[in-house]
């Protein structure tokens, strides 16, 4: 008694003193900490080539084109079958990905510094909705736009930070909860704060009006883009509680398509999987729920820090993915803080009188109360190519949270 | 056929319309339907999908489109009518009805609460009592099932902690005024109750409300209380508290008889007391219990009375006159050899009252639960000569709601004994208040009525007598309540005592007669 | 025993756990009351329950 209580006050503190702050853009075989030029990131639990599922199998042969390692689909395959291209979760070097996931060597990515604890981590650019690597998008257009990103808008990204200076992310993903996003499929208001702090920046630095509107238009014609800021800004403050003796704090969860995955504080680096749920959720016009792949990326690294799903009362436009009213985003919110141990003092929620969102999963609660962390997400299709076909909710395995409480009981009876 | 209408300037969210666009294709008839704004991509979409986009001119992203596939004309009307209808609909709702999970919830959700009433199953009631304990909350724990160990450690909780524990198995109280589980709408008063026995505190304090006096509170125990491992723990408790209450100035004790040690503890506690206390240990002999301020009731009608006196009010009559003519009167029913009683409880403790008011009187007198001096009923699924039976009794209620609330059994054991041509008289206790079934008279008449009749076709009548155990002010209306009885010859008395001094003159004058 | 004291004289405010007609009753007495949609720790599972009470808070 008290052991674990002492430990999680310990954990929560650092949660939720946390600060994420936008830095600058890197290259991730340069930036990522243990990257090198034959690694590719993924997300989820570790995983490898033989069991990944369609979407993370199309987005790493896209990678590995975009990178140059491959001119066809076919070289492409076999080189990621072949035992020369290093599998590793983002998860394992301070990353994380949407969707698939797909990190490889020269992508651009944001740099986020947790100022609190002096902590980074990495997200690669938001590549927009339709046929895009996250979702396993294979082809030109595809390739185009990613290497597009890589020579045109992150540089002119990189420099408009530069001139601006960093931007605190922490304040910019409160201001959006108050707007009707919730941080993790509603990134509308986000998206927009963000365009309207870099915009004029972006216009002084770029190399023609015309560079600018390009720049500009993307990022307007994607309301996700911020989405690749708010994890990596959950990302940074989470990592700091990954390995606290003692504590019952979730301290990731994660999907590779094929597994879903949590980690706890108290237990370090072990992943507690089960197989991937699939997801109840709307589907785009011409698909149904038999081309969905399960749930998949890191993105439920939202839900972990107390936004996203968790903050569903912030935005309640998200239930309708699944027939849901006011009341359901409103009770999703409420029945979150059973199985959380504290309100986000920055992150609140105004139609609960901005009551703190609820922050850190204690593990004994999710078993005690049966009650699964509700996340959102995007559905993508089975088939490596398509894309995106819907969005909705998932509820995760709860043999993960149980594995993971059995095991730390083991682990305090040793 | 395929047909596309446009809502010129109508903004919807986009997920809103994904979920109408599908319900939309749910529709009977339609093959396919698409809202969406009329964006360059959607258009696309459209006309990949085979509607012809000629036909509606120019469109900004604005726009509201509305495609649908349909077998006819009919058909497409009625779903561009139905998605007007739905996109007119406001969402609302604020998440009131939120229902906490976890105690911690509630208990955060509502810091001002100062009781837990608890009614789960007893395997994990000791879990939530003790929380609820340990949140500073005052406790009526009405499930049963929790075994005598955590009922010693969480009456030693709340002792230790300063707060009221109710129960385990505590059916009854009334906690400044409001009913609590099985409780009777009475007024506020100085007498205040503790009680180990449910049935026997409703009865009590009806009682002292149709004597014109109030109740203060109302504390229960639970049926274990007074035994030899509990000690007496809630109810010495609950005396200090009355003891120590402005508004209480005199307290009844109501038990089944305890353990002699555990009597004597609190006999002394209560005889410590600076207050007068009336108790009522079922069976006991009164004399054994009077001393100095502490006085000894033989029933429950003596310890309302008493209580009523003690506060300084005299005792009003509850209407028990012309006795002699009635049992006359309702005798005329009966057939010679016509001679048992069936007593059918739904009240264990008016149950028990019953016997020790009839045993003396009738000789041998079965039961499924006897009091000392009775003999036990081996099959309680039927009755044999004289016999009084608890229908709230666990081997009744396994897997079935409280006869007070569900009258099915009672219903059906009255026409049963209704059939054996020996019995004379079936004695009812109804019981009102909150908590009980709706209409327990109307259920209860009901079968009155069928026994009657199967009676009659055997050529014979019965004697029905029942007493009502409620106030004008409970829910089920007690006047009404009565007349429904006496609409079908039922002789309504207004305490389960009075009902069993009459069957016990019917009895022993019809006994008179055969001999 | 001050707290008993004290709840004699507060209006009552409950928290009901269980049965809804107990909750109703005292909704009907103009009491202020939380109902809760209680269910059976780790959905009944035993060890699990175990392992909480071992870990509890």
């Amino acid at each position: 008694m008290g052991e674990i209580e002492e430990a999680n006050r310990k954990a929560m503190d650092i949660l939720l003193q946390a600060k994420p702050v936008l830095k600058g853009i890197g290259v991730a075989g340069k930036d990522i900490p243990g990257m090198t030029k034959t690694t590719i990131l993924h997300a989820g639990p570790p995983i490898e080539w033989e069991r990944m599922c369609g979407p993370m199998r199309g987005a790493v042969m896209g990678a590995l084109l975009y990178e140059r390692m491959a001119s066809s689909l076919e070289e492409a395959e076999e080189l990621a079958a072949s035992g020369d291209i290093t599998y590793e979760p983002c998860h394992h070097h301070q990353t994380v990905g949407p969707m698939a996931g797909i990190v490889s060597a020269s992508m651009p990515v944001w740099i986020v510094e947790n100022e609190t604890h002096g902590n980074r981590a990495y997200c690669t650019l938001n590549e927009g909705l339709g046929k895009v690597l996250r979702y396993g998008g294979l082809g030109d257009e595809v390739i185009q736009r990613l290497r597009w990103m890589e020579g045109t808008l992150a540089p002119a990204l990189a420099r408009a930070l530069e001139l601006h200076g960093d931007i605190d992310l922490r304040t910019l993903i409160a201001q959006a909860l108050e707007m009707g996003d919730e941080g993790h499929n509603r990134n509308r208001a986000g998206t927009s704060l963000l365009i309207r702090t870099l915009a004029p920046h972006i216009a002084s630095v770029a190399e023609s009006p015309a560079v600018a509107s390009e720049v500009l238009g993307f990022l307007a014609a994607n309301d996700h883009f911020f989405l690749n800021l708010t994890m990596p800004a959950a990302k940074c403050s989470l990592d700091p509680i990954a390995d606290i003796p003692g504590s019952t704090v979730v301290s990731a969860m994660s999907r590779n398509g094929t597994e879903f995955g949590i980690r706890v504080s108290g237990l370090g680096g072990r992943w507690f999987t089960a197989p991937a749920p699939e997801v109840d959720g709307l589907y785009f016009p011409g698909y149904t729920a038999d081309d969905a792949n399960p749930d998949i990326g890191d993105s439920v690294i939202c839900e972990t820090a107390g936004f996203g799903g968790f903050a569903m009362a912030s935005a309640p436009a998200i239930v309708q993915f699944v027939g849901g009213s006011v009341d359901l985003a409103v009770n999703s919110t409420r029945e979150m803080y059973e199985i959380t141990l504290a309100e986000h003092p920055f992150y609140r929620v105004p139609v609960l009188d901005f009551r703190g969102t609820p922050t850190g999963i204690d593990v004994r609660r999710v078993v005690e109360t049966m009650i699964p962390p509700v996340i959102n997400t995007g559905i993508a299709h089975k088939d490596p190519g398509v894309g995106q076909v819907g969005a909705g909710l998932v509820k995760p395995p709860m043999t993960c949270f149980e594995d993971a409480l059995r095991a730390f009981a083991d682990e305090r009876s040793s | 056929m395929k047909k596309i209408r446009i809502r010129k300037g109508v903004y919807c969210d986009s997920v809103r319309l994904l979920l109408l666009s599908r319900e939309m294709g749910d529709l009977d008839g339609v093959d396919r339907a698409m809202a969406a704004m009329a964006t360059p991509t959607n258009l696309e979409i459209l006309g990949q999908l085979g509607w012809s986009l000629e036909e509606i001119g120019d469109v900004a992203e604005n726009d509201l489109l509305a495609a649908v596939d349909a077998a006819d004309e009919r058909t497409l009307d009625a779903a561009f009518q139905w998605l007007e209808t739905r996109l007119k609909e406001r969402v609302s709702g604020t998440g009131k009805g939120y229902h906490p999970r976890t105690l911690r919830t509630a208990v955060a959700d509502a810091p001002s609460a100062n009781l837990v009433q608890i009614s789960i199953p007893g395997a994990y009631a000791f879990r939530e009592a003790k929380r609820a304990l340990m949140n500073d909350k005052h406790v009526m724990l009405f499930s049963d099932n929790v075994s005598i160990e955590e009922e010693v450690a969480l009456k030693d909780l709340a002792g230790d902690r300063g707060l009221l524990l109710m129960g385990p198995d505590c059916g009854t109280a009334i906690i400044n005024g409001v009913c609590l589980g099985f409780a009777n709408v009475v007024p506020r008063g100085p007498v205040g109750i503790v009680a180990a026995s449910g049935t026997g505190a409703q009865e009590i304090s009806v009682l002292l409300a149709r004597g014109g006096i109030g109740v203060s509170q109302l504390i229960g125990t639970g049926g274990r209380d007074l035994s030899r491992k509990v000690a007496g723990r809630a109810m010495r408790l609950g005396l200090r508290a009355l003891a120590a209450d402005p508004e209480t100035e005199v307290m009844v004790l109501v038990s089944k008889p305890p353990e002699p040690e555990v009597a004597e503890r609190i006999l002394t506690d209560a005889a410590s007391c600076a207050k007068p206390v009336i108790v009522n240990f079922l069976g006991e002999n009164p004399d054994r219990i009077t001393r100095g301020n502490v006085r000894g009731a033989g029933n429950l009608e003596e310890a309302a009375q008493l209580a009523i006196q003690a506060a300084g009010r005299r005792a009003i009559s509850l209407g028990e006159g012309g006795v002699p003519a009635l049992v006359e009167q309702e005798r005329s029913r009966l057939k010679p050899g016509q001679r048992f009683l069936r007593g059918l409880f739904v009240g264990g403790t008016l149950a028990d009252e019953a016997m020790l008011l009839l045993k003396t009187e009738l000789g041998t007198l079965y039961s499924n639960s006897p009091v000392p001096g009775c003999t036990l009923l081996v099959d309680s699924s039927v009755s044999r000569g004289h016999t009084v039976l608890d229908l709230g009794a666990d081997e009744f209620t396994v897997g079935r709601a409280h006869p007070m609330i569900d009258p099915t059994l009672r219903n059906f054991r009255i026409v049963e004994e209704a059939m054996d041509s020996e019995v004379a008289v079936l004695l009812l206790d109804v019981v009102l208040g909150y908590g009980s079934h709706a209409d327990p008279a109307g259920a209860t008449a009901g079968a009155v009525e069928e026994a009657r009749g199967m009676a009659r076709k055997d050529d014979r009548d019965l004697v029905v007598v029942a007493s009502v155990c409620g106030t004008e002010g409970d829910p089920q209306n007690l006047d009404e309540q009565e007349q429904k009885l006496r609409d079908v010859g039922v002789r309504v008395f207004a305490s389960n005592a009075q009902a069993c001094r009459f069957c016990r003159e019917l009895l022993r004058s019809g006994h008179a007669e055969d001999s | 025993m001050q707290r008993i004291l004290d709840l004699f004289s507060q209006d009552l405010s409950v928290i009901n756990l269980g049965l809804e007609g107990f909750g109703d009753a005292l909704t009907d007495q103009g009491v202020d009351v939380v109902q809760m949609d209680w269910r059976p720790p780790a959905g009944g599972d035993r060890d699990l329950m175990k392992i909480l009470d071992q870990m509890e808070e």
